[in-house]
Parts: structure tokens; sequence; C-alpha cells
């Protein structure tokens, strides 16, 4: 993988940063916050890897979030399973749920919205069966017991899980720097372009789509785990939450669908906007209302999303410098 | 044989679209499909190709059965298709549009890319390179179709009018590059509406009009054929043009 050295020396510069970030903030709820911003990025990158790259809108994302959580907080409660263990578990019932949910709705055609439909019948469909069997706790939840230590992927401090988030951040940054400079990427962005033309020539779209919606998946399982085990409690209104599957597509759509950096953008922005607009305006509901304005500002008037305004200057400096 | 149809059917509810085509192509042919407009030309393209499943009759590439397959699969065996209207991934340049059809033979992307850009300079769109498709002219688009199948590198093309909307100028540069294509040993199946093309560069030629295989031949066989001039001039234009 070649990148341009300027690229990869504010990536370095990046990451420095961020690792160094907790040993200059003492606000607790400013790293809550960061870690928030991570969490969210890393959950939009799993909604780009299908909806920015592949074109496959889902509006049920967090069907993958709410099975991973339950299945490392119920191999932990019923069974002792250390979620260091258990997240991987997670992961893979994510990318299995990714995999069947792929597998009937690409396989009879399901795009555009239908597709976004199927998913979020799917999301409702795991609330209601997870409100009604018993192993879930049904809708009084799991509580999980607060045993700080790795093993358990919990931490004493805020800084633990600042850390757990930037590693999930830098894994899916990872990925979709991997789908840039890789045939499958292409292969993807293919189908989102054109997907009689990407099949015409010789790419297997239905498995792709499919490997897409596992690595989504996969993605969610993660996340579901490492909110799990930093809340101590789910239920199945909150593992399957329609608010969430609208924020990770909302991040990446604000920040830039179809790009590395694009749900990292939008998340910082919009966490940002929302604690700033709840700082300084104490009329209730008043924030709710700025925050929308701002949205709606962006989404109007950058159609590729805030990376658009990166990319645009950069697009005028290479138009120069040919 | 390079490519069999046997009685090939595809209907569409009532209509039948195409009805017991039969047609072969040899390797190393340049064989051209001509009709009508309406004559089931572009569906008997796509049902050859798997993008549409024939209700009856086979499909043969290179002996073996391919009637059941998917395009994808369908690529990787050595025959790949294009579009009548063109399909560009719009948002890609002409390199990237063409190395999604060298990925076909590779996962490799610096190999990708400089297969894409052999092909790219077949074509003739070395200039084109880092233009985004979105932006390239009709008789560019069509060149990029034309790019990106080659870039699969088929044993097999089918073209599905690649000079519609061409001027002449632009029509004779893209024969000779279909021609070169050929002379590098790629056999080449296509539609044609454009005549003077089609005499130009086939080797044989099929009629269909009315989903039915109406005459079969030498190109200038088939121009003096009646059952032809009657398809494209109407009932008894034939009698009058012998009548002179």
């Amino acid at each position: 993988m070649k990148l341009p050295f300027q690229s990869t020396f504010f990536m370095a510069l990046g990451l420095l940063v961020a690792v160094l970030a907790p040993f200059g903030i003492s606000s607790k709820f400013q790293l809550d916050v960061l870690t928030l911003i991570f969490f969210t990025a890393y959950l939009g990158q799993s909604w780009n890897i299908l909806g920015g790259y592949a074109g496959q809108f889902s509006f049920g994302g967090v069907m993958f979030f709410g099975t991973g959580a339950y299945t490392s907080s119920i191999l932990l409660s019923s069974f002792g399973l250390p979620p260091i263990i258990g997240i991987f578990a997670a992961i893979f019932m994510g990318a299995l749920l990714g995999l069947v949910v792929g597998y009937l709705s690409f396989r009879s055609g399901l795009r555009g919205s239908y597709f976004a439909l199927i998913t979020l019948a799917f999301a409702e469909l795991l609330r209601v069966l997870a409100n009604s069997v018993e192993f879930t706790g049904g809708g009084v939840g799991l509580f999980l017991s607060y045993a700080p230590g790795l093993y358990n992927l919990q931490f004493t401090s805020p800084t633990g899980f600042y850390y757990f988030s930037l590693i999930l951040l830098v894994i899916s940054l990872a990925i979709a720097m991997w789908l840039e400079h890789s045939r499958f990427g292409a292969q993807l962005v293919a189908i989102r372009e054109n997907e009689d033309a990407a099949e015409a020539l010789g790419v297997d779209t239905l498995k792709c789509k499919i490997y897409a919606i596992m690595i989504m998946g996969g993605m969610g399982g993660a996340a579901g785990t490492f909110y799990a085990q930093k809340y101590l409690y789910i239920d199945p209104p909150i593992s399957y939450s329609i608010a969430l599957s609208v924020e990770m597509l909302l991040v990446t759509i604000v920040g830039g669908m179809g790009t590395v950096f694009g749900p990292l953008i939008g998340s910082f922005v919009l966490h940002t906007v929302n604690e700033i607009a709840r700082h300084f305006i104490s009329t209730p509901g008043l924030s709710l209302i700025v925050y929308g304005f701002i949205l709606i500002v962006i989404i109007s008037y950058l159609p590729n999303g805030l990376i658009g305004l990166f990319r645009k200057t950069q697009k005028n400096k290479e138009d120069n410098d040919a | 044989m390079m490519l069999e149809v046997k009685s090939l059917t595809k209907r569409f509810g009532g209509l039948v679209a195409v009805s017991d085509v039969d047609l072969d192509v040899a390797k190393g042919e340049i064989v051209s499909l001509i009709g009508p407009n309406g004559a089931g030309k572009t569906t008997l393209f796509a049902s050859i190709a798997g993008f549409l499943k024939p209700d009856e009759g086979e499909v043969i590439l290179n002996g073996t059965s391919i009637t059941k397959l998917k395009p994808h699969k369908i690529c990787k065996q050595g025959m790949v298709r294009t579009f009548q209207i063109t399909q560009p991934f719009a948002t890609l340049n002409t390199l990237e549009n063409i190395m999604i059809g060298a990925y076909a033979n590779t996962s490799n992307k610096p190999l990708a890319k400089s297969n894409a850009e052999r092909v790219a300079e077949i074509v003739g769109m070395t200039s084109l390179l880092y233009q985004t498709a979105d932006g390239l002219t009709v008789a560019a688009r069509k060149r990029l179709e034309l790019a990106r199948a080659l870039a699969t590198d088929p044993q097999l093309l089918l073209l599905d009018e690649v000079m519609a909307g061409l001027n002449p100028t632009e029509i004779d540069e893209i024969v000779d590059v279909i021609k070169g294509i050929r002379d590098t040993g790629i056999t080449i199946f296509l539609i044609e509406h454009v005549m003077k093309a089609v005499v130009n560069l086939s080797d044989r030629t099929y009629v269909l009009n009315d989903g039915k295989l109406i005459a079969h031949g030498t190109p200038n066989s088939i121009a003096s054929d009646p059952a032809v001039i009657e398809a494209y001039l109407g009932h008894g234009a034939a009698k009058t043009m012998a009548r002179g």
C-alpha cells in the first residue's frame, strides 16, 4: 500500500495526538465525549463499508450492535466467559447475522429503499425477540457485574475506555484504507456505481455484497461488547434502538460517504456541535433545534459531506499541479 | 465453435421476444447481428450473456453449456458483453473504470493498473485516463465500454451497438479499433445498425426480425436477400426494388 508522504505524516501525527490526549485532558467529561466520538465514528465506518462503498443503504445497522452486545453479555453472565474472548464471539455472531440478512435480501435482489426497509424490519424483529425470550433477560434486560480488568474489558478510569474506543477506531480506519487499495474495495465501488456493469465485468456482486455486510456485522458485534462492558446494562430498546441505526448513517453522510475519514469527521463535528449547543443553551429542547438546523445546513450545502470541503481544495491543487 | 446458440427462446409474458434462434460464431471471426428496431437483438444478447434466463434452448461456449451461469461466471469463462446504453462507473475515472475489468483476472493492483493502461492505449484513451467517466463524451463512453470489456481478457466480445450515436469519423476510428482487437485473436460478435460498418467488418451476418432469424450469410449476400429487404422496408418492397 503506497500512500503519499503528506497524508502518512498527518495520519501519524493524528494518531500520536490521540494516544497522548489523555495526558493532556484532565476532565473526565471531555475524555468521555472523545470516547463517544470515536465509538460513533467506528459504528459509522461499519455502516460506511456497506452503505458508502458498496452503495447498499441499511437502516437497521443497530442489529449487529445489539446482537454482539447480547452475545458477549450472555456468555459472560450465564457461562462466565470473559468478554476479552466474548468479543470475538460477538464479532462472529454479528458477521453470521450479516451473512443471513445479506443472503436473504441480496439473493432476492433487494436494492435501494427495499433493502433499507428489510434491514429495519430485521432490527425490529430482533428487538421484539430479545424482549420476549428468556435468555436475554426479556424486558428487564441484563445487568453485568462491575469487575474491572482487561480480561473483562472494563476499566476503572475513562482513560481505559478511551483507548479501547481508539483501538476500535484505528481498526475501522485500517479496514477502510484497505478497501481503498484493494480489488475488493474497487469491486464494492463498482457495485455502488453500476451493479449490472460490475456483474458483466466479472464481479461476483452477490458475494461481494454479502462479504461487505459481514464485515459490517462483525464490526457492529464488537461495538456491542464495548457498550455492554462500558455501561454494564443492556435491554432490547437500547440494543436495537433505531436512534443508533440513524446515528451511524448520519455521521457518515454528514462526514462523507465512501471515504476513509468521513465517519470520523462527521462524528467529531456532530458530537461537538451537540455538546456546544447543550452547553450554551439552557432552554430545554432548544439545543436540539440548533443541532437540527446545523444538520440541515450541512446536508443541503455539502451533498458530498464535510470531507467535500477538503476534497475540493485538494482537487484544485492537483489541477494546478498538472 | 467458440459460441453456439441452440434453439434459444425468450418470452416476456405473452410476447415472444426471441424465438427459436440457432446461431454460431467460430474462433477468430467477426460476426454481426442486424435487424430492425425491436427485433429482439439486445434481448438475444442479454440471454446469451446470462443477464436474462432463456425460456428454452442452450448457450454453449467452447463446448460447455453456460445457459444457467450468472454473468460474472460467464465473464470468467471468457465471454463479456458491452451495453448499448453505456453504463460507466460514473464517479470513477477512465483508468479506474478499466481496472474493474482488469480485476477479473488479478487481485494485484499494480498489475491491474498496467493492464488497464495497456488496454486504454489499444482503444485510444490514454489521454483521458484521469478524466471522470461522467465527464466523457458519447464517443469516449463507447470506447470506455469497449475498453472495460477488453480488460477482462476475453476470448469472445459481445458488442451491443458501440457505434450508435457516433459521427462518421468516430465510426471509422472505432472500426479500426475493432479490427485491431480481432487481429489480437479475440472473436467478436456484434449488434450494429451502421450498415457501412457491418459490411466493412463482418465475416458473416445474421438478420433477426420479430425475434426470428430470417437470413444468414456474408454481408453482401444479405443486402440483396428479399426477406431482409422486406423486413426493413416493408411488405412488397423487394418486388418493387427488383422491378427497379
